[in-house]
């Protein structure tokens, strides 16, 4: 399977929702060791809802595409709801399958949201 | 040019006939007549070594200890019994890291900027002193910085005899005269592993202390390696391994340890993978080694004359093919390695490496990248591979552009 559908290098080249919050109350990032990918997340949190989310980092098509994919996705839903999505989510929503190799690729936006929603940043 | 088809002795490519492996720097393929020798072991012979007084285990001894001569002659050492079997070059590393002189706890340690983690790691947990010596614009070491940090107190300094990113292939030989100008009593350890498949090794003329390599980037199988040591040398290592066949006796108050080659290969080794190994000297023996080194030189200056021709392609290594080994990293505008590999993989079938190359203070500290995409040379390779990937590239290229 071409993993390198259109709608994956659209959101390659014109990435959503990169760059930093200034009012985030949450940020970590995730790194694959193998290959360099960076995933950073800022979130803003309030009553529980996930009101805003930037991500920011380097790496493949595959890792930054489905950050930004991500990011529009969890936009608005609750802490709840971000913290039960799993590897599954990541594959529905990118309609690619993915070789384990490059399935750390595709995964790496959500390991570095739950880590943000374990590091709160203190004001 | 090349006139043998050597993919033919190869099985992999009669199962993926179309392959395009330009990834020996991680690991070669194997040749059947490697597979045969270990296959023999395991269905004539496939007994324990040096513990019983049968014919098939002295059989077995017999084939075992016949590689000792083959690595020894291989890489022109004088006695066989300077010849260590390791599981590969990281066990080799890490013996050595933990081996020498183990009752000095702060001992200053140099390795390079071009190392591989094998030779980076297992020094810089040994000791706090631990430093790096730079490369230059030309990706090869900086002399002057090496001469620099070498002093007087430097216990050992360890070098990569082949870059397993850069393809750089450094002047051992001259770096060690200079090291022990400064200082006599240093120990040198250099990391053939990228070398042994691609140029004649001479230890006695390198003059090193140490020297070790793998079988699997050699056309043998994984999981075997040599470690050699100039025997005075070998005889101070405290052991990393102890335990079965290499005490010569135990009681409950004390054990004594047999004499080297043995006192380093405690436990039953890889014995047919030591056997592979055997016969993957040999298949090199039988091609010649400096045969082999000139139709990758061929390939080399081939391939960094196609890349080169590619707009936004930059190559990590030295420009020029001379004192440079079949091994070329780069990177394609900016596209990610990664997926420069996946689609050299998908659509043509081209296997290649991307990442780090378990190179990362190279990548991160001296190159400022996270990864390149590295193509690296075995004996099957051939122009039409070069050939194939060039127009593969130019595919990566109009998908991101």
């Amino acid at each position: 399977m071409n993993i390198y559908q259109e709608q994956i290098l659209e959101h390659y080249k014109d990435p959503q929702n990169y760059g930093v919050l200034k009012n985030a109350t949450h940020r970590d990032y995730a790194l694959n060791p193998t290959c360099g990918d960076k995933v950073c997340i800022d979130m803003h949190i309030k009553k529980n809802i996930i009101q805003d989310i930037a991500f920011s980092g380097s790496g493949c098509a595959i890792s930054q595409a489905a950050a930004s994919m991500f990011t529009q996705k969890v936009k608005g839903i609750t802490v709840e709801n971000l913290t039960m999505m799993n590897k599954d989510d990541i594959l529905k929503m990118l309609e690619i399958e993915l070789s384990m190799n490059r399935l750390k690729c595709g995964v790496l936006v959500l390991e570095a949201s739950h880590r943000a929603l374990h590091n709160p940043i203190k004001l | 040019m090349q006139t043998i088809n050597y993919k033919e002795k190869f099985p992999m490519y009669v199962a993926h006939p179309d392959l395009i492996y330009l990834d020996s720097a991680a690991t070669s393929l194997t040749p059947q007549i490697v597979l045969d020798k270990m296959n023999d072991y395991y269905t004539q012979y496939g007994t324990n070594i040096s513990r019983g007084v049968y014919s098939l285990c002295e059989e077995a001894t017999t084939q075992y200890e016949l590689v000792r001569e083959k690595a020894a002659a291989f890489i022109h050492a004088p006695s066989d019994q300077e010849i260590i079997f390791t599981t590969g070059t990281t066990h080799s590393l890490n013996i050595l890291a933990h081996g020498i002189s183990p009752d000095e706890s702060d001992m200053h340690i140099l390795a390079t900027a071009m190392d591989h983690h094998a030779n980076f790691v297992p020094w810089q947990n040994r000791t706090k002193n631990f430093e790096v010596i730079n490369i230059d614009k030309d990706y090869r070491l900086d002399l002057s910085n090496l001469a620099k940090k070498i002093t007087s107190k430097t216990a050992v300094l360890t070098i990569p005899l082949i870059s397993n990113v850069l393809g750089t292939i450094n002047p051992v030989q001259k770096i060690i005269s200079l090291a022990r100008e400064i200082n006599p009593q240093i120990i040198v350890v250099i990391d053939a592993a990228q070398a042994a498949p691609h140029i004649p090794i001479d230890v006695q003329k390198l003059d090193c202390d140490f020297l070790t390599f793998s079988a699997h980037k050699l056309y043998g199988p994984t999981g075997a390696g040599i470690l050699w040591g100039k025997k005075e040398k070998l005889q101070n290592i405290r052991p990393l391994l102890t335990g079965g066949d290499m005490i010569s006796e135990v009681s409950s108050s004390k054990t004594q340890y047999r004499n080297i080659p043995h006192k380093l290969e405690a436990g039953t080794p890889n014995i047919a993978g030591i056997i592979g190994l055997g016969a993957a000297i040999d298949f090199i023996q039988s091609i010649g080694l400096k045969k082999i080194q000139k139709n990758e030189e061929m390939l080399t200056k081939y391939a960094l004359n196609s890349l080169r021709k590619i707009s936004g392609l930059k190559i990590y290594g030295p420009q020029d093919a001379n004192d440079r080994a079949g091994v070329v990293s780069f990177t394609l505008k900016n596209i990610h390695p990664h997926d420069i590999a996946s689609i050299l993989d998908t659509q043509y079938n081209i296997a290649v490496r991307a990442g780090n190359h378990c190179a990362m203070p190279l990548h991160i500290e001296t190159l400022d990248i996270p990864a390149t995409a590295r193509i690296s040379f075995g004996i099957y390779n051939t122009i039409e591979d070069i050939d194939t990937l060039e127009k593969g590239l130019y595919k990566v290229s109009e998908i991101f552009s």
